[in-house]
């Protein structure tokens, strides 16, 4: 089996104190590097380790940071996005939890190679002893000057702020993030301006994933070949993949990227709960497509999924055996993109209330002979027509689910057309 | 209006939360989650405090309240319950455990019983699907449940 990189620490008791990290090799890298290296060099490092955003968009980590602006006045800033709120998402919970310097020396050598001597750990709201533990350890890191001015005694200084959101999915959109660590509603930005030209209080802004920055010191200390040959081709080394639903073992499974999705959820998590067969599988957080059975080879990497029209998002796994009802699942993911709309574009606020609202009918046995026609028109008017990507996020598993399982939508409508009302309402805006 | 204010103790620590940010309102967050805290919940007096401290209209600070789900603009119970409902708790039964507590605690979904001793709430996911069905407590996150779990979790904390 390959070798672990930040699970490993998952297993070891007290990981996330200073004491324990540093007994398994913490904090060297990070004062080499202030010694030894340039932060160009860092940044070429992780640009040729082919480590790829893991929050979700799986844009090159490296490539990201080579966007600030080398000539600016304004302060940098880095941003590290704890927001996981996409539901089937839980691994960063774990990474702060257990590798919690781990992802304080990620952030020292990140915040080093984009010259920003201020971070932010934006983290979910409800995530309150997540937080409390990197208050705590960030103390712990200042006391013995790892933290503050001329850290590790270099003139580096940096220090990190954890800044808790409040119970909004939206939040961990990059700009709404911004927008909200501003002390603003969380309203997604148009872009450009990206955020590494004009960020938060409008500075050079670096937002990356928990799991991407906590990779980071692995790659520095060990090398960007040895990381990018732990993946596959375009997208190096190993990732935390979460498997929930109906499986025997659910947990964080640590693997080479482009592993098979059949061998995550046979091999690791213990096969379909109960040896039932297998109805349906998310891949990668609820706003990928669905898979059916037979799609399950796939490698789990961005670009073999996009060949298959899915995408890996946050690796969140999402296991359905033979007796889910793809209808409901459809309902209860489309009711959350639903309620986290911030509303701004009127495709996305109005078209996640219908389709919610067509699908709970459906639920309830009134299912109309043109509903199904009306959902597809209802994602594809929000495809491509929105500010931010959540638009996309509904409307991606709408056409998915019912073009792979049809047969069961078709079943949800009474074929004398008994349940349907005559009443018009407002879907006939539709046609 | 009632005038309010912070104890002394919470403005010490307001001032530790502003000095944090290059820009005053983006203690915003913070400065709520103290509030709340210090308040019970946001009322329209604590919107019009917070607004004074941070220097922005209160409209300001009422449009952040009602945006996040978080805050309590009205006091709730001792003992918050939120539900999960998100698709991995869905898939492994959580509506169950949601019909169970709303009966065990004769409550709504959505409302705080009369004694003030709890709210019960559904939530979207909790970042916990591996321990679906799962829920959240005030501040802790209890997992794999059934009604023998919850039964146990009311014990201790009666
Ligand atoms: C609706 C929505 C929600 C998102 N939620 C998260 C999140 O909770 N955590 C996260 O890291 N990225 C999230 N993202 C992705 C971020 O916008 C951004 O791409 C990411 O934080 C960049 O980090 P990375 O390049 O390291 O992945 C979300 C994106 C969208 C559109
Ligand atoms: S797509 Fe939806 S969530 Fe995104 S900005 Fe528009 S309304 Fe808001
Ligand atoms: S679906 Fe319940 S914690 Fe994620």
């Amino acid at each position: 089996m390959a070798e672990k990189i930040i699970s490993k620490f998952f297993d070891i008791r007290d990981s996330h104190t200073i004491d324990v990290y540093m007994k398994h090799g913490g904090y060297k890298t990070i004062q080499k590097t202030l010694k030894k290296m340039k932060p160009a060099a860092v940044i070429d490092e992780v640009l040729k380790s082919n480590l790829r955003g893991l929050g979700g968009a799986g844009f090159p980590a490296g490539r990201k940071w080579s966007f600030i602006p080398k000539d600016s006045s304004k302060p940098k800033y880095l941003i590290v996005n704890a927001d996981e709120s996409e539901p089937g998402t839980f691994k960063d919970r774990y990474i702060i939890d257990h590798f919690t310097h781990g992802l304080f020396e990620g952030i020292m050598l990140a915040a080093y190679a984009i010259g920003a001597h201020q971070c932010f750990i934006y983290i979910r709201g409800e995530y309150v002893r997540q937080a409390e533990r990197l208050v705590k350890e960030i103390e712990a890191a200042r006391k013995r000057g790892f933290l503050g001015e001329g850290i590790f005694g270099s003139k580096y200084d940096l220090d990190i702020v954890v800044h808790r959101g409040a119970g909004a999915y939206i939040c961990g959109e990059e700009t709404a993030l911004l927008e909200s660590l501003e002390g603003k509603k969380g309203f997604p930005r148009m872009k450009p301006p990206f955020p590494a030209i004009e960020g938060v209080f409008g500075c050079p802004t670096i937002v990356n994933n928990v799991e991407t920055i906590a990779y980071v010191p692995a790659i520095i200390e060990r090398g960007a070949k040895w990381f990018a040959d732990l993946g596959c081709e375009r997208s190096g080394g190993l990732r935390l993949f979460g498997v929930s639903g109906h499986v025997n073992k659910p947990g964080v499974y640590e693997l080479p990227v482009g592993t098979p999705l059949r061998e995550i959820i046979y091999n690791h998590a213990g096969g379909v709960l109960n040896g039932k067969g297998l109805k349906a599988v998310i891949p990668g957080g609820s706003s990928s497509p669905i898979l059916t059975p037979d799609e399950i080879d796939v490698n789990m990497d961005c670009d073999s999924l996009a060949e298959i029209d899915a995408m890996l998002g946050s690796a969140g796994v999402i296991v359905m055996d033979e007796d889910t009802d793809i209808v409901r699942a459809l309902y209860v993911v489309t009711r959350f993109y639903r309620h986290e709309s911030c509303g701004q574009c009127t495709p996305c606020r109005e078209g996640t209330g219908w389709a919610e609202r067509i699908l709970k009918r459906m639920l309830d046995g009134h299912g109309r002979p043109e509903d199904i026609d009306n959902l597809f028109r209802i994602a594809g008017n929000i495809m491509g027509n929105t500010i931010c990507p959540l638009g996309d996020a509904v409307a991606l598993p709408l056409k998915s689910y019912i073009t792979k399982f049809r047969e069961d939508f078709e079943k949800r409508i009474p074929v004398d057309g008994a349940g349907a009302s005559k009443q018009r309402d407002s879907l006939m805006l539709l046609n | 209006m009632k005038k309010i204010e912070f104890s002394k103790k919470a403005k010490k620590e307001f001032n530790t939360i502003v000095g944090r940010y290059p820009e005053k309102r983006a203690a915003m967050l913070p400065t709520l989650h103290l509030a709340e805290k210090e308040f019970g919940c946001i009322s329209p007096e604590v919107e019009v405090y917070v607004g004074e401290l941070l220097t922005v209209p209160a409209v300001k600070v009422r449009e952040v309240v009602t945006f996040y789900t978080m805050f309590a603009q009205q006091p709730r119970g001792k003992y918050h319950f939120q539900i999960c409902r998100g698709i991995s708790c869905d898939l492994l039964g959580c509506t169950k455990i949601r019909d169970y507590l709303t009966e065990k605690l004769t409550l709504e979904v959505g409302a705080t019983s009369p004694d003030s001793k709890f709210t019960l709430s559904e939530v979207e996911c909790l970042g916990a699907c591996e321990t679906a069905p799962m829920m959240q407590v005030n501040e802790d996150y209890y997992g794999k449940l059934s009604q023998k779990s919850v039964d146990k979790i009311f014990r201790k904390l009666k």
